[in-house]
């Protein structure tokens, strides 16, 4: 599976017969990376043998200079004196001069180095060998190895300057002032190592003269090469201006003025703004435009973003929460796709090879989906329907995209489990969980739509699954009907993020009320599918949870709200590639190990859009259902605003998180007054009840029930005094003492009940108040067996919860202040309800 | 999910008995644990006792199936296999015919058998037997009853019946929704 990049442009992939697929293209580089290799032949040319050259060749340099300055005082001199006599020489001489030298220098140049000129023998370069006019190699010796070349260069160059310069000595001005300015040259190009080797040609007049003079002696395919190298030379120098230019134009994005927004414009100049967007926004700083902020920018985007992909601003504006800008692109231009056709093999009825040759005999071109499927094969084109051939209809496959395989991998089922997928239809998971198990153990497919399971049960017989039930319950009721099964898979129905690209209806009809909708069904099925699962299994007590969505309020959310609520903890999927679950999305911080989880995209995996998540059930125990604050409450909240039928809107819905965030800090001043007066008066209502708890044991329970609710009363008037909000909190004070009186009128004997109910009550008031309190459910269990224990007991339990709710006032009470508004009043009607 | 009355038990038998013969037993008689027919709105389904016993904690009314369906009493109380018996009867099957890749569409689309279409079938099969129909490459695709003798199909004449067509797997596709 996967694109194919041509690496290897030569090679042409022939095309079968056969009507063509729409096929994705193959990837396109950014520009970036086709620069590269460029700078890293400027960059990396130099290895380590080349640097130590280079250091020696500069040490040498400046002996060289420091010597020549030496001579040049001594030439001076000399020159002087002698000059008169040289002018006689001519230049006819000159051969003479330089094949061997005038007599006298002949031989006190010959004492000084032997050696050198040895060396000067082998390897004639550059320009000593102009002037020589020996055999030239240079151009046949292309391929020399620069280093080489340059060392000896070095060596030439050394003993050609020393040499010439005493033959310029000796002979013409012109000749040493040539000389001089070769060694300059060869001073400049020691600079730059590299650039070495054609350094006689780089510059004009030496390299004319050499040509001019090399002319005679050169083959024709050396002078070609050496025209070729500087004309590649000059070619390299202008690509780099050019390329400087580029990177000089890029920058060059003028945002849109309003008139050209407000006149729609070409698709492609969106395209194009689009991409000159996305790369301002890659380099902001640098690229953006004076007064803009990136704000504009980003709005711009989304509004272009929605016009060429067509989607609507609200799942644009998620989508661009999700995605860096750059990556964004991508995402939608892969959703735009439809990605390659998968089938599954079936392992109860054949093996993945023989089913490729019977295939491949029919005229379809296939490949193994990748490494990490056993049974998968991705068609890239078939001459025949794929969903009617005798293998199909004989059950060997089944079409299922290469997503669908993960949360069953990650499943991974035992033989002779009790097994239950919760959203089965049309059954492409629950068969391959069918087909892994060996048609042993029991497995439950569910599904609630009936008309769907009938595709299932189509399905499972084709596919020759014999060990399967298929039932037909909302999946949030199952608990109810079977309980017990080893593992669990449910494939949450989603919003369909993640399958733009099978069906595009999902780019402009959500909205923030569909997806709420969707998170609170997949938290209700995820606890459901939580409940139906066994802790206690040898083998399992594993649930899988998994959406075509990659939206993280339809993901990592709803498991961090599983985690809250129920005795799970999150496993490694067992699936090594999918990027990482997000632990941060917006103001949303989630528990750490949601890292375990997986996300799939499009344009990373080349397949659907998936989540999957993995839960290891560690006990069958629910614990009480009011655990953690902040996020329950908020979720009672939209919960109960979607079963009214008006959910909140995005921006609703930030702000009540911002309520719970933002704001907590502003009234705190104010507040600060409020604690001390609820610490007097708690004070007060500990020394009656301790006044009371010396007045009689009969009265006990009542008055420990009135005590506590006293105390929500006050509380709730104090909070009346803080708060404008009325009407809320009145309602609140009726049911309070609605529920005052029920328990007053209670005979002894029905006093269970409502034992039951107050300390549920309490308890619920208590987590709000108290957050340091470890574990609520113990509390009020104490409560309960507070009422049959001595007097004593009591009033020291009463007072130390008094205490604690003094401390807790004092903390929370500001920051608890806006969340107890909004959610009591809620509990107090539910609570109301069951009364 | 009740358990069959004895007049249907003996009609299913009968039917069964005539594709796979006497090894209806072995249907019964499994190594792997006892399994059983049972009938849900006509529909027999034949299912191990170990996962009926899981099955009937699901309420009729939301249960859609289990274990493997093999067929329907029709009204007229006579039993018609379906296509989704054929896991079941497949391997027992005691006579095949051997359908040419050909006539493989042909057949799968619901058409007989013709002489034409023919590619092997088993020796001495009677009249009006039923059989199971493979491809060439032995992949069992539906049932059919022979309309001649192994002997008379050597004489027959191209375009003449050697199986009538009873049931194939192009169902699963054609009658999705009537077949479940």
């Amino acid at each position: 599976m996967g694109r194919k990049a041509k690496f290897d442009e030569t090679k042409k992939v022939k095309k079968g017969p056969g009507r063509k697929a729409r096929k994705q293209p193959d990837p396109i580089f950014r520009k970036e990376l086709h620069v590269l290799p460029k700078f890293n032949q400027c960059s990396r040319g130099l290895s380590h043998r080349q640097k130590q050259r280079a250091a020696r060749r500069l040490k040498k340099k400046a002996q060289l200079v420091e010597k020549k300055k030496a001579a040049k005082q001594a030439k001076k001199n000399v020159n002087q004196e002698e000059k008169k006599e040289m002018s006689e020489d001519d230049i006819s001489n000159d051969e003479e001069v330089k094949g061997g030298f005038t007599d006298e220098n002949k031989e006190w140049l010959k004492l000084k180095k032997p050696t050198k000129t040895k060396s000067k023998v082998e390897k004639p370069v550059s320009e000593s060998d102009e002037e020589s006019g020996s055999e030239l190699d240079s151009g046949s010796g292309k391929e020399d190895s620069d280093d080489n070349e340059e060392v000896e260069e070095d060596n030439e160059k050394e003993s050609g300057g020393k040499e010439n310069y005493k033959v310029g000595k000796l002979d013409d001005l012109f000749e040493d002032s040539d000389n001089e300015n070769a060694g300059e040259n060869g001073l400049e190009s020691d600079d730059d190592a590299p650039k070495m080797a054609y350094d006689s040609d780089s510059s004009e007049g030496d390299g004319k003269d050499g040509d001019d003079k090399e002319d005679d002696d050169m083959l024709p395919i050396e002078k070609a090469n050496l025209k070729l190298k500087k004309k590649q030379k000059l070619n390299q120098k202008l690509a780099d201006e050019e390329m400087q230019l580029n990177i000089a134009k890029q920058d060059v994005f003028a945002f849109p003025t309003e008139e050209e927004l407000q006149n729609p414009t070409s698709l492609q100049d969106i395209h194009q703004r689009i991409k000159d967007i996305v790369t301002v926004l890659g380099d902001f700083n640098r690229l953006k435009q004076e007064g803009k902020s990136r704000c504009e920018y980003t709005e711009l985007l989304l509004k272009d973003l929605c016009t060429y992909y067509s989607y609507n601003e609200f799942l644009m504006e998620i989508l661009m929460q999700i995605f860096p800008v750059q990556e964004l692109v991508e995402f939608l231009e892969a959703s735009e796709m439809s990605r390659p056709v998968t089938i599954r093999t079936n392992s109860l009825k054949t093996r993945r090879r023989d089913l490729a040759q019977a295939l491949i005999n029919r005229g379809v071109n296939l490949d193994p989906v990748g490494k990490w499927s056993k049974v998968g094969l991705v068609i890239y084109s078939s001459t025949v329907p794929i969903g009617a051939t005798p293998e199909y209809l004989a059950g060997h496959y089944i079409l299922q995209g290469a997503s669908s395989f993960l949360p069953v991998m990650a499943l991974a089922p035992q033989e002779n489990e009790r097994i239950l997928d919760m959203c089965a239809a049309p059954g492409g998971k629950a068969s391959h969980i069918a087909a892994i198990m060996k048609n042993t153990g029991a497995l439950f497919a569910n599904d609630a739509n009936k008309d769907r399971t009938k595709a299932v049960v189509g399905n499972f017989h084709r596919l020759g699954v014999v060990n399967a039930v298929v039932c037909n319950y909302d999946g949030r009721q199952f608990p109810n009907v079977i309980k017990g099964f080893d593992r669990v898979l449910l494939d949450a129905p989603c919003t369909g993020t993640g399958v733009i690209a099978k069906d595009p209806s999902v780019k402009t009809t959500k909205d923030q009320k569909d997806i709420q909708r969707c998170f609170n069904l997949q938290r209700q099925l995820l606890l459901a599918a939580i409940d139906c699962c066994n802790a206690k299994s040898s083998t399992g007590g594993y649930i899988v949870y998994s959406t075509c969505s990659i939206l993280p309020e339809e993901n990592e959310w709803v498991v961090n709200h599983a985690l809250k609520r129920r005795n799970v903890k999150l496993v490694p999927t067992g699936l090594d590639f999918g990027t990482e679950g997000f632990v941060k999305y917006r103001h949303h911080r989630f528990h750490p190990s949601l890292k375990l989880t997986r996300r799939f995209y499009p344009h990373t995996h080349n397949m659907d859009g998936f989540f999957v998540a993995k839960l290891k059930k560690f006990s069958n125990v629910i614990p009480e259902p009011f655990k953690d604050e902040d996020d329950e409450e908020e979720v009672d909240g939209e919960k109960v605003a979607t079963e009214n039928g008006d959910a909140s809107t995005s921006e609703e819905k930030d702000d009540q998180t911002n309520k719970t965030n933002g704001p907590l800090k502003r009234p705190a001043p104010t507040d600060t007054k409020e604690p001390q007066k609820k610490k007097k008066a708690k004070e007060d209502k500990s020394d009656e009840t301790e006044e009371k708890a010396e007045v009689s044991v009969e009265g006990k329970k009542k008055k420990n029930k009135k005590n506590k609710q006293k105390g929500t009363a006050n509380e709730a008037q104090e909070k009346t005094s803080n708060v404008n909000e009325n009407l809320n909190i009145d309602k609140t004070d009726e049911t309070g003492k609605a529920q005052n009186e029920k328990q007053q009128n209670l005979s002894k004997d029905s006093t269970n009940s409502g034992n039951t109910q107050s300390p549920k009550k309490k308890g619920k008031k208590n987590k709000k108040n108290k957050n340091k309190q470890p574990n609520p459910t113990i509390v009020s269990k104490n409560e309960q067996n507070v009422t049959e224990k001595v007097q004593l007991e009591v009033s020291k339990k009463l007072k130390n919860k008094m205490k604690k709710k003094k401390k807790i006032g004092q903390i929370n009470n500001k920051n608890k202040n806006k969340e107890t508004k909004s959610a009591k009043p809620i509990q107090k009607f539910k609570t109301k309800n069951k009364s | 999910m009740k358990v069959l009355s004895e007049d249907r038990t003996r009609i299913l038998f009968e039917k069964l008995s005539k594709y796979i013969g006497v090894n209806v037993k072995l249907l019964i008689d499994r190594p792997d644990g006892t399994y059983c027919f049972r009938e849900k709105k006509d529909r027999v389904y034949y299912i191990s006792e170990r996962l009926l016993q899981l099955a009937q904690t699901v309420n009729p009314d939301h249960l859609v199936s289990a274990g493997t369906c093999f067929g329907k009493f029709t009204k007229t109380n006579k039993f018609r296999l379906h296509i989704t018996a054929l896991t079941y009867i497949a391997p027992y099957a005691s006579y095949k015919i051997w359908v040419k890749p050909s006539a493989e569409q042909q057949f799968l689309y619901g058409h007989h058998v013709l002489k034409s279409g023919l590619g092997r079938i088993t020796e001495n099969t009677p009249k009006h037997q039923g059989v199971v129909i493979y491809t060439m490459s032995d992949i069992p695709i539906g049932f059919g009853i022979t309309s001649r003798s192994t002997a008379e199909c050597r004489h027959a004449d191209p375009l003449a019946n050697i199986a009538f067509h009873q049931a194939d797997i192009g169902e699963y596709i054609r009658s999705e929704d009537t077949l479940m």
